[in-house]
């Protein structure tokens, strides 16, 4: 059965429904709505909602939550999601599972509450200090919000990396229909023997990210960096859309990703045979399937509400085999189909 | 990290034994550092209790960074202040386990200060061990928010300076105004009698988490020779003579 | 086919709540639908304003820049978003609270006298209703009793049978006159 949903409360539902047991919050716009449906559901249906003095605690918590083998996540937006960067990267390093929502808001500073996507880099390339990734997955609707949240629950658990959710304003306060997933019943989600339930009968297990020694340490993150391959050769997921005959690829990811589904249907209407992708991991980014399309697509223009940062991956990815044009607007300003239309217009056609 | 061995020589009788609740891991704390004294005295009363395998611990980012090296007990590595969040997050999650935090002065009452008020506002029911030696003594001795009024510091070196710095902070007082916490107090060890007052509080705070009365807090007036360059000796001589005006001992707040 | 609806007024009109309940309606006769709101300190600044989107495909970009249909509560609004309406398009507006209509020839301009039949209901808060009413018939994509279907649904427990009959006529009256 379908219901109405607004973005941030299908992201809570959905979370509940992967067995989150524990949400620690701090209160932010344009995310309030999630903390506010925990606040009202978790509770009740046997979970804990704390709202913690601050955003560097509240991520704390979800470190001990975690560290204690439950299914825990904290949400926010970009400033709340800076403060929280200390506490991420130590999830990183202690090997700890969580979902970290970032309902994105136009920055830096204090900026405003409108769409945007300026946090790219901050999620997909650290954030917080050392060498570490975090799983990066760009919902693009209100459904497919619901739907990665849960997925992020299973890979976080499965790989031992936290994931993160990279919305903006603008999915976080919109209503469509969605489906929810069905929920997943505790027993199912698979045990967590390193977890801190008591050394009863087993040595103690140890959460932590700290060795004084380097080349013990180095051996700790090569382990990691396998895993992050692994999630590499595993994990990538993306859409494409229109691109079998496309002159022009757009590139975009999220809330942008859906409006140039629009800027597609409007080119196609007017014979211009422009494409879409639309990645849905940011980390692991898309790379080789869009290297493969670049054998044949001679432009790929990237939009985003940024200067362009998921841009530098495309050019990464893309390697030179084709043009790579950017088109962005920043400050929570979200160009129209129409404005995106008369830059494609700008690359193909002529 | 080395490895102590005890072996008990034929005809001798162990009357004075490591407790279970330790490794065999060598403390990392320097001699004569107060910590070796507190860090035991909470594996005693882990014993005692006989909660070993429910107790889950939170190490700082301090000297007692080593602290889930020394216990047999599962140990969370918190970032430097954030104890009392992570301890949350661990009885949140599983209240049936008994959580302890065992911080210093510069992780529980300057960078972790909101942390631990809020904690204990909230009445959490876990357990913190403070450790107040005036001083940073991890990173070489600068200025602690506990730094007594004209006590040399590296980052103090003509001495603590209240009128640019500010005066020592009374973290106890500050806490035992709050309603949430059940029990605050502070204690030393540098002497027997003071070692057994301590143990006693610290089991008070551990039995007042078994009984769900909430938030309990020992903070422990210690010294730290190797910063304050001076002996083991003058080392209990400074808290008692020095450290003991600006913090007096008791308790601060009892719930019962 | 993708229908833009851009709902706008003063915050306390309901603008918020008859998209909702369009896009509600939209919803369970099938149809794909986004609601975007205005948000934040604008909210409890006094204007609110949301766009729907009904479509038969799934929604592109929940952002319109031409909608094909405008309600405008209030003067405002009409000023801010009237310029915008495709041409073809219809422009609802409140002529109780709106003395100038809007100076465009290429769109159906539709005056509706949205707080006067309301009060002549006897409840001044059904003039959203009277709007919502109006677009329905304009829509032509689905029958009125999908959307008091969707209104009873959406006031839920705050639908008091008399609320729900006053907006059940406010609905009836915007749809009929249009």
């Amino acid at each position: 059965m379908k219901v109405l949903m607004r973005g941030n409360e299908a992201m809570a539902e959905a979370a509940i429904r992967a067995g989150c047991r524990c949400y620690f919050c701090y209160p932010i716009t344009p995310q309030g709505e999630l903390v506010e449906y925990m606040a009202r559901h978790l509770p009740r249906r046997g979970g804990v909602f704390l709202q913690a003095e601050s955003e560097v605690a509240a991520i704390n918590m979800v470190y001990g939550a975690a560290a204690a083998g439950v299914r825990t996540m904290t949400s926010s937006s970009s400033p709340g999601i800076s403060l929280k960067m200390e506490g991420i990267s130590y999830l990183a390093g202690a090997r700890l599972p969580a979902v970290i929502v970032n309902v994105m808001r136009a920055g830096p500073g204090l900026g405003n509450i409108a769409p945007a996507q300026g946090d790219y880099f901050q999620a997909t390339k650290g954030g917080g200090h050392g060498d570490y990734r975090l799983i990066v997955l760009a919902p693009s609707t209100v459904q497919e919000a619901a739907e990665l949240v849960m997925l992020a629950f299973d890979l976080s658990d499965r790989y031992r990396v936290p994931a993160m959710i990279l919305a903006d304003g603008m999915l976080g306060q919109m209503m469509e229909p969605v489906e929810l997933p069905e929920p997943i019943p505790l027993e199912r989600i698979p045990p967590k023997p390193w977890a801190l339930s008591g050394a009863k009968g087993r040595d103690p297990n140890v959460a932590s990210s700290f060795d004084l020694d380097p080349h013990r340490f180095r051996e700790i993150l090569r382990a990691l960096w396998d895993v992050y391959r692994e999630i590499e050769r595993n994990e990538v997921r993306w859409e494409e859309y229109e691109t079998e005959d496309a002159e022009l690829v757009l590139v975009a990811y999220g809330t942008m990703g859906r409006i140039c589904k629009t800027v597609v249907r409007r080119a196609r209407k007017e014979g211009l045979r422009v494409g879409l992708f639309r990645p849905i991991t940011l980390w692991p980014f898309p790379s080789e399937p869009l290297r493969k399309l670049a054998s044949r697509v001679p432009v790929f223009l990237t939009v985003e509400l940024s200067a362009g940062q998921m841009w530098e991956d495309v050019r990464l990815s893309v390697e030179g085999r084709a043009k790579t044009p950017f088109y962005g607007e920043l400050g929570g300003v979200v160009p129209t189909p129409d404005e995106i239309l008369s830059e494609v217009k700008k690359h193909v056609g002529g | 990290m080395s490895v102590v061995k005890t072996e008990v020589p034929a005809g001798f009788v162990p009357v004075y034994t490591r407790p279970k609740s330790l490794s065999e891991k060598r403390f990392t704390y320097c001699p004569g550092c107060h910590h070796g004294i507190i860090t035991r005295l909470v594996a005693e009363v882990i014993d005692e209790l006989g909660i070993q395998e429910r107790t889950v611990g939170v190490a700082p980012v301090g000297c007692a960074v080593f602290l889930y090296e020394f216990f047999r007990c599962d140990f969370a590595q918190a970032a430097h202040g954030r104890a009392c969040a992570v301890a949350t997050g661990i009885k949140r999650a599983n209240p049936d386990l008994i959580v302890f935090t065992y911080q210093g002065d510069g992780d529980l009452a300057a960078i972790g200060t909101a942390e631990t008020v809020h904690a204990a506002n909230r009445g959490e029911n876990i357990t913190v061990i403070f450790v107040n030696n005036q001083i940073y003594g991890m990173t070489g001795g600068e200025m602690a928010p506990t730094t007594l009024p004209g006590m040399r510091t590296v980052t103090t070196p003509e001495g603590r300076d209240v009128r640019l710095t500010g005066y020592p902070l009374k973290m106890s007082e500050m806490l035992a105004q709050l309603d949430g916490p059940a029990y605050i107090t502070r204690q030393a060890v540098f002497d027997v009698r003071h070692v057994q007052m301590t143990k006693k509080a610290i089991l008070k705070a551990f039995r007042n988490q078994l009984e769900g009365k909430g938030f309990s807090l020992v903070e422990v007036v210690a010294s730290c020779p190797t910063n304050l360059r001076i002996t083991p000796a003058e080392g209990n001589r400074w808290v008692r003579e020095q450290a003991l005006k600006y913090f007096p001992l008791g308790d601060l707040k009892v719930r019962d | 086919m993708e229908i833009g609806v851009i709902f706008a007024g003063f915050g306390g009109q309901g603008i918020l709540l008859a998209g909702k309940v369009l896009a509600q309606a939209a919803m369970e006769r099938g149809f794909e639908v986004t609601w975007l709101p205005s948000y934040g300190p604008e909210m409890r600044g006094g204007t609110a304003n949301c766009t729907v989107v009904v479509a038969d495909e799934p929604v592109g970009s929940p952002i319109v820049d031409r909608p094909q249909v405008l309600v405008a509560m209030n003067g405002p609004s009409l000023e801010r978003f009237g310029p915008r309406v495709a041409p073809g398009g219809v422009i609802i507006f409140n002529s109780s609270l709106v003395a100038a209509p809007p100076n465009r020839r290429d769109v159906r301009i539709l005056p509706l006298p949205m707080n006067e039949i309301a009060q002549e209901l006897g409840e001044a808060r059904a003039a959203n209703m009277v709007g919502l009413g109006a677009v329905v018939k304009v829509l032509g994509l689905f029958p009125l009793e999908a959307v008091t279907e969707a209104m009873a649904k959406e006031l839920g427990a705050r639908g008091r049978e008399r609320l729900l009959a006053v907006n059940r006529q406010a609905l009836l009256r915007g749809f009929s006159l249009a």
